[in-house]
């Protein structure tokens, strides 16, 4: 396997109708994160970026950000329609072709524009569930149901949940949500989709974010230069639960579990995991499926629940990971990203200084 | 592993048997509201006052409208306005003869590239004025100012051959 490691991150304060086009959210944090590698556009060997014409209602919205990068002398370059940790899951892939040894990945996502939730709805079977329209919260309200009526967690476990993440995000300028009345209070609010309450559901975030990758001594002598601890990958899995939620239970999270375990997160002690849970009681799945004890610190950032840009909120995850390896922090981290209805899909990276 | 039978049930008619269903209709409607970046706001409000308002690189110098921000060659942010003639050369063009649904305009019609004089990047318009067999590349235009501005790209009507000699090949190479 060929060694990669982030090298830099940069990100932007997540908030609601963010002011600029696609291009001016994502320019910023591109320029940022080239210049604190130390590198060019024309110096890359791969650029792949992360995000979604249905947040915006507008095709090829991913050809135009392009425009930020700088495209001449013509880059090396790919896409997903999806977040970005699944941009940063193809760029790693493309450097263990051992042939170039720098990459770019961003994300960018407007999820102000449209009715997120129901924009959600459309990537659902097209057939027999997306005619229904139901709503991403809605979908979250009945896994969380799942979850009450299991036995398996209660109201109160996801108050806590939300409290503690908001409370988190205090430390975190880029967060959109800062703060949080205690549980008890939190408690005593209306519920928004029964069981849900609103502090159980993550803010609509405009955000966007980039990442620098480079292999063996590439790495070490960007990071150096920098005084920064190189954050190695060493371990990086997608799986994918069914799409029809019908067939799943979904108080549960086998492909969570499963790329947890092939990306080798329980080879050694993890000192922190940031996890993509837009939805609090989906943070108690991921931290059972993956066996996520209390010795591990759970989304010192705040995670999704203080800030939810689409498409950038998992990227962001592997980022806030790896800046605190950087700056020593953290030893060993871990980094989780999803897709789809209901933790549907797993994205587990392992990053470790050393 | 096996597969326990199918219970039996109560028999369905189909007609004909079996016709696999190859149409459904699933009517999908998201609304969307438009919230243009700073610098295409900036060129829509000047649209309405009668202005076309580029914006140069800083690198390479080029000028760009509709401005989008950055240079897509540079991918640095533009940073100085400048303001673009209404008028230009014809770099290449479209004649569109067969109807469609939502087709407003008569047919046959010209749209065309246009490299506006003071601009580095061809813009779309319609171009009305000439048959649609004399349209050519370097034909010299210029614009038709809708009689109520706003903005929005409506607020030019078209363009019109403006009667000047052809642009000089060389001028436009470049952009084609
Ligand atoms: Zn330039």
């Amino acid at each position: 396997m060929v060694d990669v490691a982030i090298v830099a991150f940069a990100q932007r304060p997540s908030v609601r109708n963010a002011v600029g086009d696609e291009v001016e959210l994502v320019q910023p944090v591109i320029q940022q994160a080239l210049e604190d590698a130390g590198l060019r556009a024309s110096e890359l060997g791969f650029v792949c970026s992360g995000s979604c014409d249905y947040l915006i209602g507008r095709p090829f919205s991913f050809v135009t950000a392009l425009d930020a990068v700088g495209a001449w002398p013509p880059l090396c370059e790919s896409h997903v329609e999806m977040d970005g940790a699944f941009a940063f899951y193809e760029a790693w892939v493309r450097l263990q072709h051992g042939d170039v040894d720098t990459a770019l990945v961003y994300a960018f996502g407007r999820s102000s524009l449209g009715s997120l939730p129901i924009i959600l709805s459309q990537q659902l079977d097209p057939y027999t569930v997306a005619p229904l329209f139901p709503d991403a919260i809605s979908l979250a309200a009945l896994q969380a149901r799942a979850l009450l009526d299991g036995g398996r967690a209660t109201e109160r476990d996801f108050a806590e949940v939300a409290c503690r993440s908001r409370r988190a995000a205090e430390g975190n300028p880029n967060a959109q949500l800062r703060q949080s009345a205690d549980v008890e209070a939190l408690l005593g609010a209306a519920c928004l989709r029964p069981p849900l309450r609103v502090h159980d559901c993550p803010p609509i975030s405009d955000g966007a974010c980039a990442m620098v990758l480079a292999t063996g001594e590439r790495a070490r002598a960007i990071a150096s230069a920098r005084g920064r601890a190189p954050a190695w990958v060493a371990g990086v899995d997608h799986r994918i639960d069914p799409q029809d939620l019908g067939s799943r239970d979904l108080t549960r999270a086998p492909s969570a579990k499963l790329a947890a375990e092939r990306a080798g997160a329980h080879r050694a002690p993890l000192d922190l995991a940031e996890l993509h849970a837009p939805f609090s009681p989906q943070e108690l799945i991921l931290r059972e499926a993956m066996g996520l004890g209390p010795q591990v610190a759970i989304n010192p950032s705040g995670g999704a629940l203080a800030a939810n840009p689409m498409m950038v909120a998992g990227l962001t995850r592997v980022g806030e990971a790896a800046l605190r390896i950087h700056d020593g922090r953290a030893g060993r981290a871990l980094a989780h990203a999803t897709s789809g209805p209901c933790l549907q899909q797993n994205l587990v990276c392992v990053l470790e200084a050393r | 592993m096996s597969i326990p039978p199918t219970p039996a049930g109560p028999a369905l008619e189909f007609d004909p048997p079996l016709s696999p269903v190859m149409r459904i209709d699933c009517p999908v409607r998201l609304d969307y509201t438009i919230a243009a970046g700073r610098e295409q706001s900036r060129f829509l409000r000047a649209m309405s006052r009668g202005h076309l308002l580029g914006r140069r690189c800083p690198e390479c110098r080029k000028v760009y409208l509709p401005p989008r921000g950055t240079c897509p060659r540079c991918g640095v942010m533009t940073a100085e306005d400048v303001e673009v003639q209404p008028r230009g050369t014809i770099t290449t063009w479209c004649v569109t003869n067969v109807p469609y649904e939502g087709q407003v305009l008569e047919l046959p019609y010209v749209t065309a590239s246009v490299l506006l004089d003071g601009a580095d990047l061809p813009f779309y318009f319609l171009i009305q004025g000439l048959p649609a067999d004399q349209i050519r590349m370097g034909m010299r235009v210029e614009a038709e100012w809708a009689d109520t501005l706003g903005p929005t790209l409506d607020s030019i009507r078209c363009f019109r051959p403006s009667g000047e000699p052809d642009a000089d090949p060389a001028s436009y190479a470049e952009h084609v």
